[in-house]
Order: structure tokens, then C-alpha cells, then sequence
């Protein structure tokens, strides 16, 4: 498949299931306002996903397949056809490993698009920055949830550092580029990290937490090769599609 | 049997007559976080106007929370929160004292003022 | 001024049609009553996003999800505007929410059914919300301020929650033949608890009328129930789909619909809490707010620390 209908695909997909997992808390918040407010990122990054679906779905249908749709992108794909971060398939936990996946996805997500809207490509760099807009909401939320916590009390602080063992060994595959990303378009994933472990420290520095020193990171979700987590996310996401074949919603 | 029914309203059902379900404790000892008054400008050049409230834990989040909350649908371009505590209103006891000696000043409406017909603007 | 006299100027007032606002004198019973009325109200949409809510990592299309986190979404919203409204009545939120977690306050029994099928979804906003949102636009014109604002708000964010469940119905409507079937299933199950929902018959009233008196509500739960049944009863010929009520028919000499008897028993079942969701509901409810405490807490610590080290930050009003 053309690379960049690959790397289309890798960003519909992170969105997509990082909007998924985070449309559990809707109904089951902390607290009605907080409910409120990460149902609005949950449609962000929905609205986000389907942007690129649509971009990927015109590639493909321009590149000879026949009615690719943002819905046969999303509902009609395998496990191993998935190309999210494994970060943003990870389980929800707790309200303390919710607003770190988010916040260490988002800051990754800006400096990401932030390159993207220096590329050629017209669609890419627009949907880029739409999203930037939003995105910079969403660290600043997501941010200032993983202080809160990490300065709260002690058992706040004590779930935060929980957060980040259990999320960390995911986020070095935001820096580790597969083939279709080296192909399409010339990003600096060298930058790319440096910024992401400046915000990423400064935040947590200010709640009072550590930065995790060589940890072994798991890669593999942008190739296909997931952990157990998507297949049961597809699962169900996918099934009324899968059950009624070609039917219209 | 003959079911006694009580006249009630949608989202309005009389405790007496709804079985109380088995109550189990809840934790009710968090602090919870206090009340703000949200006020929003809908765009340039109009004022702050009163939009509702909601609880935060402090400005900050006061402000994000509502614009979470009252501006999903483009509602405002501003925000202002006001911890709830810190509004002094006026007494409704005191409202004749207070607002009915302006009925009578009606010298302070353009429209006390007759003027030749020859003047068509002022 | 004795008790006496100010009751008859506050019935004054609402004979006049001024509303009532937070600091105005008022009878206790007033304040109790629209107290209950309003966190009950409260309650039904923030119980009321469980069972839509369920259905949204299974929606069968992005745009189909999208449109349901957005209402699901609302109702948060709805829910945060009446407990709002009900705390310038001098109850706290905490309070409201502790009095439904211990059973003891109540909410619309139709959030104890259950939603099997994606076409609940489609029959919910529809129906439900199309009972709800009659009973809203009467409330818009409560004779108590804040319930009367928080009303407008609802309504005018409402609006789309009826359409979007039709639109959604129509399309099942027009699909395969077990799309078609799920459509029917749906309206089936939905129609008699939404009509329940307006409340007893008027008849079957056995005290005074205090709360239109009051005019907290309007219109009586039967004018209501009469109104839905005439609008729909219209609007299920253009799904092609039919209400289960063998006794509804239109009357030449009314100029409205008849129809036929509701199941009370399985009313006062329900209310009672002997509904098919009633437990689950209450319990996803005090799960999240259990879950939550140690954030609240959180939250409010760290907000504490903040202020103590700078006490005299803020961004000037402009």
C-alpha cells in the first residue's frame, strides 16, 4: 500500500481509538463537569479521525479500490490492519491513567502536526491545522489534570506515578518511524523527541513527579502488531457493521 | 387492590409513594468543589451576561469548566467566573425602596419632551 | 408582614405571571416542591445518559457516534444546568446526588429499560426525548426563574435529540429486512413506558392541584399525553411502522386520537423499583461517583497548596 495512505491510516486510526477508549467515561465521570469536558476531546478526536479516514478513503478510491468509505476504514478493518500508537489502545484505568495517556498523546500529536503542516501536501497540512487548535486545548486540560494529581494529595500523587509506569513503555514508538513514514514525508523524529520529552518534563516537574530513566519501549502498533487490548476494542466497536453486512445506518 | 395514586408530575414523584429502594452508604465526606457564577460575552462589542453555574475547584478550572459546559455551541467569545460566595445581591425586601422612586422621574426619557416637528432626529 | 399576607403576595405575583427568583420570599412547600421536582429532573439526565450511553462504542457509523456522544453529551449538560437551578433553592448538588445514590430520590422510570438493540437509540430519541421535550417547553414557562432559564436552555439544545433519533429511525425504516424488524422491536418496547412518563391520569387524582395553582406545571399530565399521542401517532406513518396499540385510532369527533389503557401495575413496578435496570443504574451512578472521590479531593488539595503559594494571583476582568 502507498505510504501515504498508510500514514493517513495511522493517523485515523490513533484518533480513532484514543476516542474510543475515552467515550467509556461519558456517563461515569469524576464529576458532571469534567464528564462534560472529556466527551468534548472524545468528539475532537473523533472529528480528527475522520477527516483523515475521508483524505485516505479519496487516496485509495483514486489508487483503483472500490467504495472505501471512512466507515469500511473504521468498521472493516482487521487487528493487524490497525495502525494506532499502542499508547492509545492502552485501558482507561483510572482518572489518573486517563488524563496521562492523554496528555503524553497530545503533546506528541502537536509537535507531530506541527511538522506535518510544513509538508507539501495540502490535505495532510489542513487537517493539521484544524487539529492544532484543538489539541492545544487539550494539552492544556490534560496538562493541568496531571499536575493537580501529581501535586494533590498522596494518593493522588501515588496513582499518577502508577499512570506512568504503566503508560511509559508505550511512548517510544512515537519516535521509532516505520518504513511508510520514512517514505512519505521528511520528519525530524530527532526534534520530534526532543520536544516531546521538554513539555513532557516540565510538566511533570512542576506536579512533583519523576521522569522515567530506561524503560524498555514496546513498538508495533503502526505495523499491525498490537497488544491484546484492540482486538476486543474492534470487537465491539465493529460489530453491528460485521453482523449486517452492507446494511445503511 | 385498589392502588392509591397521588396526583404528580413528569420528574416530579412523591417519595411517599415510590419505594424506597435499599440505601447504601455513600461516601458524602469529600469537600466538594465550589460553586461559580459563569458570565459570557457572545461576541465583540456586547456584555458579559449571566449564563448559569457550576462547580470547580478553583478560577482556572471554573473558566475551562465553562467553556466546556456553555460553549459547545459557539455561545461566547469570553468568560468570566465569579466564585459564587463573592456576589452581593441586592435585598428583594428593599426593592420598593430601592427602584420605585425612579417611576416617578419620567423627565429622564427622551420622550418627556415635546418638540416642533421640524426637528425630525434628536 | 404575617405569613398569611405574604402568601397572598406571592400568589399574587404568579397569578400576574412574575416569576419567582432565589431570594424572593416563598412558601416552604413552594421551595420543596419545585426542590424535588427540579433534582428529580436532574437525575433523570444524568441516569438518563446510561442507557444511551451504553450504545456509543457500538454505534454503527462515525457520524452515527459522533451524533450520540454529542446528545449523551447534552444531557450532562441538562443535568448540570437543573442541579444549578435547584441549588439557588439552598440544596447542594453533593446533597441531591446523595439523596439518589441512597434511593431516596427518585427519577423518570423510563431510564430502567433497557436498550437492546441500536434501533433503542433511534425509538429513545423519538419517543422519549419527544415526551420529554413537551414536558420541557411547558417548563419553559415555570413560574420559578431558575427552572424556567434552565428549561430555555434545554429546549434550544434539545431541539436536535428528537430529530436525530426520527432520522435515524427512517433510515432503519428504509434498510434490510432486519433492520426494519430492530426499528419495529424498538418502537414496540418504547412506546407505553414513554407514555408513561406524563405521570397517572388526571382522574386518578386525589388531592389539590397545588403545583398548577403554583403554575410549577401547566398543563395536566393528561393534556400532555394526549398531545404526544396525536403527534406521533401522525409521524410513525411517514417510518411505515406502527404503534402496538390495538385500541389507537383517530376520532372523527375529537379531532384526536383515542387510545388504549395503560399498565399501571407495571408502572408503579417500575417507580417502585422493580424495574429490569433499576439496580444496574443506581449502581453505575454511585460507582463513578465513589471512583471519583479521590479526584474531587484531589483537585481541591491542590487547589489549596496553589493558593496558599500565591495568594494574589488573577487575571483582571475585561
Amino acid at each position: 500500500m502507498n505510504p501515504l495512505i498508510q500514514f493517513t491510516l495511522f493517523l485515523a486510526d490513533s484518533n480513532l481509538i484514543l476516542s474510543q477508549k475515552n467515550a467509556e467515561w461519558c456517563g461515569h465521570g469524576p464529576i458532571l463537569e469534567q464528564d462534560i469536558a472529556i466527551t468534548n476531546i472524545t468528539l475532537d478526536l473523533l472529528g480528527q479521525a475522520r477527516y483523515f479516514y475521508q483524505y485516505a478513503a479519496e487516496l485509495m478510491n483514486q489508487a483503483g479500490h472500490t467504495h472505501i468509505t471512512e466507515d469500511s476504514l473504521a468498521y472493516l478493518r482487521t487487528e493487524r490492519e490497525f495502525k494506532n500508537l499502542l499508547l492509545c489502545e492502552q485501558p482507561n484505568g483510572d482518572w489518573a491513567q486517563t488524563v496521562l495517556r492523554q496528555f503524553f498523546y497530545s503533546v506528541y500529536q502537536q509537535s507531530l502536526y506541527q511538522q506535518i503542516l510544513q509538508q507539501s501536501n495540502s490535505q495532510l497540512s489542513a487537517i493539521a491545522e484544524k487539529s492544532l487548535k484543538e489539541i492545544t486545548y487539550h494539552i492544556k486540560w490534560s496538562s493541568e489534570w496531571v499536575v493537580r494529581l501529581g501535586d494533590g494529595t498522596p494518593l493522588s500523587h501515588h496513582k499518577m506515578l502508577q499512570a506512568i509506569k504503566a503508560l511509559w513503555p508505550y511512548t517510544g514508538e512515537f519516535f521509532t518511524p516505520t518504513d511508510f513514514e520514512k517514505e512519505i514525508i521528511p520528519i525530524d523524529y530527532e526534534k520530534l523527541k526532543m520536544q516531546w520529552i521538554d513539555s513532557v518534563q516540565n510538566v511533570l516537574e512542576e506536579a512533583g513527579l519523576p521522569m522515567p530513566q530506561n524503560i524498555f519501549m514496546h513498538t508495533g502498533g503502526k505495523l499491525g502488531s498490537h497488544t491484546e487490548h484492540l482486538g476486543y476494542i474492534l470487537a465491539e466497536m465493529q460489530y453491528l457493521q460485521r453482523t449486517y453486512p452492507n446494511a445503511q445506518w | 387492590m385498589k392502588i392509591k395514586i397521588k396526583k404528580f408530575y413528569y420528574g416530579d414523584i412523591p417519595g411517599d409513594e415510590a419505594g424506597e429502594s435499599i440505601a447504601s452508604p455513600t461516601i458524602t465526606n469529600d469537600k466538594a468543589w465550589p460553586l461559580w457564577e459563569i458570565f459570557i460575552r457572545s461576541k465583540q462589542g456586547l456584555d458579559h451576561k449571566h449564563a448559569g453555574s457550576l462547580h470547580a475547584a478553583d478560577a482556572a478550572m471554573a473558566i475551562e469548566n465553562a467553556r466546556d459546559v456553555y460553549t459547545r455551541r459557539q455561545e461566547g467569545i469570553s468568560i468570566w467566573a465569579v466564585e459564587s460566595k463573592n456576589i452581593h445581591a441586592s435585598n428583594p425586601d428593599d426593592a420598593e425602596s430601592f427602584y420605585e422612586p425612579a417611576s416617578d422621574k419620567i423627565y429622564r426619557h427622551p420622550g418627556f419632551y415635546q418638540l416642533p416637528d421640524e426637528i425630525k432626529h434628536m | 408582614m404575617a405569613i398569611h399576607d405574604l402568601e397572598n403576595a406571592f400568589q399574587q405575583k404568579i397569578d400576574n405571571e412574575i416569576k419567582i427568583e432565589p431570594k424572593d420570599w416563598m412558601p416552604d412547600a413552594y421551595r420543596k416542591t419545585n426542590t424535588r421536582q427540579i433534582s428529580q429532573h436532574a437525575h433523570s439526565e444524568i441516569v438518563g445518559m446510561l442507557p444511551e450511553g451504553n450504545w456509543i462504542t457500538r454505534a454503527p457509523s462515525l457520524k452515527r457516534k459522533a451524533i450520540l456522544i454529542a446528545k449523551v453529551q447534552d444531557e450532562a449538560g441538562h443535568g448540570l444546568y437543573l442541579y444549578s437551578a435547584a441549588e439557588t433553592l439552598g440544596s447542594s448538588r453533593e446533597q441531591m446526588i446523595d439523596e439518589l445514590h441512597s434511593g431516596k430520590a427518585k427519577y423518570s422510570s423510563i431510564f430502567n429499560y433497557p436498550t437492546l438493540t441500536w434501533a433503542d437509540m433511534g425509538a429513545i430519541g423519538w419517543l422519549v426525548d419527544g415526551a420529554a421535550i413537551l414536558n420541557q417547553v411547558m417548563l419553559c414557562r415555570t413560574s420559578y426563574g431558575p427552572y424556567a432559564r434552565a428549561n430555555v436552555r434545554i429546549c434550544k439544545e434539545e431541539s436536535f435529540h428528537q430529530r436525530q433519533g426520527f432520522e435515524s429511525l427512517l433510515v432503519l425504516s428504509k434498510g434490510t429486512k432486519e433492520q426494519k424488524e430492530m426499528c419495529q422491536d424498538a418502537i414496540n418496547r418504547w412506546w407505553w413506558p414513554s407514555l408513561m412518563m406524563f405521570g397517572p391520569k388526571d382522574s386518578e387524582s386525589t388531592n389539590s392541584d397545588q403545583s398548577i395553582k403554583w403554575k410549577i406545571k401547566r398543563k395536566t399530565n393528561d393534556e400532555l399525553r394526549r398531545q404526544f399521542v396525536n403527534m406521533i401517532a401522525e409521524q410513525v406513518k411517514l417510518l411505515g411502522m406502527t404503534l402496538p396499540d390495538p385500541d389507537l385510532k383517530y376520532n372523527n369527533q375529537t379531532g384526536q386520537y383515542d387510545f388504549g389503557e395503560i399498565n399501571w401495575d407495571e408502572f408503579w413496578n417500575v417507580v417502585k423499583g422493580n424495574g429490569p435496570c433499576n439496580e444496574q443504574r443506581l449502581q453505575a451512578r454511585r460507582k463513578a461517583h465513589e471512583e471519583g472521590a479521590w479526584v474531587r479531593e484531589a483537585a481541591v488539595a491542590y487547589a489549596e497548596k496553589k493558593q496558599s503559594r500565591q495568594p494574589n494571583e488573577k487575571t483582571d476582568a475585561a
